[in-house]
């Protein structure tokens, strides 16, 4: 129990004098995260979109292989984004291997697939619902996807929010591309897996519960924001 | 619509401006150094790299892995120098032309590690005879096998100096867990195994539980870390000059002094020894 106590102690210690360290650590995690879901969703909830309203060749098996892909492992992306971004590999004359561009790109493919199945699956139901209401209307398939994207404002939100839990709670993928380098790609997981590994336990625990405050706070955020959005 | 439309638009924005300050934070001067987990668990880079940065402006960005790992690294092209603890590796690692030169830097030594209630009653200063009890009595006995310095140095001490093929000869006593130092300890503290620690991370290793050390002091436990520059005619990308200057600063008087300062409760963790051409 006492590994517990202390681990509560040092977290609201933590959290109450801003540890500069911290907070940089904290920044960067928002950053990446942020920035990787929000990619992951302008390029996911299009697809998602479209995969609704178009009837084409080939359209369940890509419905299949997002739903699939929500298993992704991390650290399958992180080694395919690693042998890419390597000096050695196709892409590695842009030099990002071990930056938190990495982490972002890492990231966002792990989160791209939840954007595009949960926002099929909302935009599959209003596409029954409304879909000849809009094709009637005169609106084209492609005008569709933008209607349809925003009167399923709720869960777009919802994909949003799972995209970036998704890629705040990962550590796996962007340990290999990022490199866990202090100051520079160190995030919150990656240094509560460093902790761990010196025999820090309550200090890494601490670090779990500042991530959990953390990402309840943006989810808050986003569903406190989002209500405005869908309850007009 | 419109209500759409201003979303992605600040989508746009914000993922230009999140790519664009991680561009930012790339520009400055610094080199990427993949090294072991020993001296980033260990501290002594959080230690020594501000010292350096604040003379020389360079940033350094270390990469904590195995050594097998971080001279597979240096191998793509993806670090500038590589400072590890593998002799025999570093020595096939410029065989194939991929390091301008090895240069040794400071040593320590292994320490092997158990409960103190040292079931397979090994404690002294022969590791050989310490490992044939732990056999003999198929004690837990927690492997790093991950191609790390330690790993090696570990297989090379049941070959070479016990007289045992463990691969052969391993049985459920034997756990390989793939994993660095700070992982290994923590499993053999959890379940009261034996384990061959590099002297620097155990000292600072926050999760001792029961154990203690066992065995220490026989001079086959010498652990000694070499820094290498990658070779910049096979990797074009490596910052040869900057990458140099860090080498030098690591083997000149100041910096061999800075390393001995760094000590954990008193006790000094890494020995300079860059004056020794035999090393």
């Amino acid at each position: 129990m006492n590994d517990f106590a202390i681990a509560f102690t040092t977290a609201f210690d933590l959290i109450g004098r801003l540890d500069p360290q911290l907070r940089g650590i904290v920044g960067l995690s928002m950053a990446v995260s942020l920035s990787a879901s929000l990619l992951a969703f302008a390029m996911g909830a299009p697809l998602g979109s479209a995969l609704s309203v178009y009837r084409f060749p080939g359209r369940s098996a890509l419905i299949v292989i997002a739903n699939a892909l929500l298993g992704l492992p991390p650290v399958v992306v992180g080694l395919v984004v690693y042998l890419l971004l390597s000096r050695s590999g196709p892409l590695g004359s842009f030099g990002i291997l071990f930056t938190p561009t990495a982490m972002v790109i890492a990231q966002s493919l792990l989160a791209l697939p939840i954007v595009v199945a949960l926002v099929h699956r909302t935009t599959a139901g209003l596409w029954a619902t409304y879909g000849d209401l809009l094709l009637n209307d005169g609106a084209t398939r492609f005008r569709s996807l933008w209607s349809l994207m925003n009167i399923g404002r709720d869960g777009m939100l919802t994909a949003f929010l799972a995209a970036f839990g998704r890629a705040i709670a990962e550590v796996g993928a962007i340990i290999i591309v990022g490199g866990n380098i202090q100051g520079y790609t160190r995030t919150m997981t990656t240094a509560i897996a460093l902790e761990t590994s010196k025999g820090d336990l309550p200090l890494a625990l601490a670090l779990g519960i500042v991530l959990i405050v953390l990402s309840m706070t943006v989810s808050g955020v986003g569903l406190y924001f989002g209500r405005g959005l869908t309850s007009r | 619509m419109l209500l759409i439309r201003k979303t992605s638009l600040a989508l746009v924005g914000a993922i230009g401006v999140a790519l664009l300050s991680a561009q930012v934070v790339a520009q400055e001067k610094s080199i990427v150094v993949a090294s072991t987990t020993s001296t980033q668990d260990s501290g002594l880079f959080e230690y020594l790299l501000p010292i350096f940065q604040q003379k020389s402006g360079i940033a350094v960005k270390v990469i904590a892995q195995g050594t097998g790992q971080a001279l597979d690294t240096g191998r793509r092209g993806d670090a500038d120098v590589v400072f590890v603890h593998a002799k025999s590796a570093e020595e096939k690692f410029l065989a194939e032309g991929q390091g301008v030169k090895r240069n040794p830097v400071m040593y320590n030594d292994f320490v092997l590690v158990g409960p103190k209630s040292d079931p397979a009653g090994i404690k002294g200063n022969d590791i050989a005879a310490a490992l044939k009890s732990i056999k003999e009595k198929q004690a837990p006995f927690v492997s790093r096998g991950d191609r790390s310095g330690t790993h090696i140095a570990e297989l090379a001490l049941w070959n070479r100096d016990a007289g045992i093929d463990i691969d052969k000869d391993k049985g459920g006593w034997y756990k390989s867990i793939g994993q660095g130092m700070g992982a290994a300890l923590n499993m053999a503290s959890a379940s009261n195994a034996y384990v061959l620690s590099d002297r620097g991370t155990w000292l600072s290793f926050k999760n001792k539980g029961d154990l203690q050390i066992l065995v220490e002091g026989d001079k086959r436990l010498f652990n000694q870390y070499g820094v290498i520059l990658v070779n910049p005619e096979k990797h074009p990308t490596v910052r040869k000059d900057l990458g140099q200057e860090f080498i030098d600063w690591l083997l000149s008087p100041e910096g061999q002094k800075a390393i001995a300062n760094y000590k954990i409760n008193g006790e000094q963790l890494f020995y300079p020894n860059a004056d020794d051409p035999n090393a």
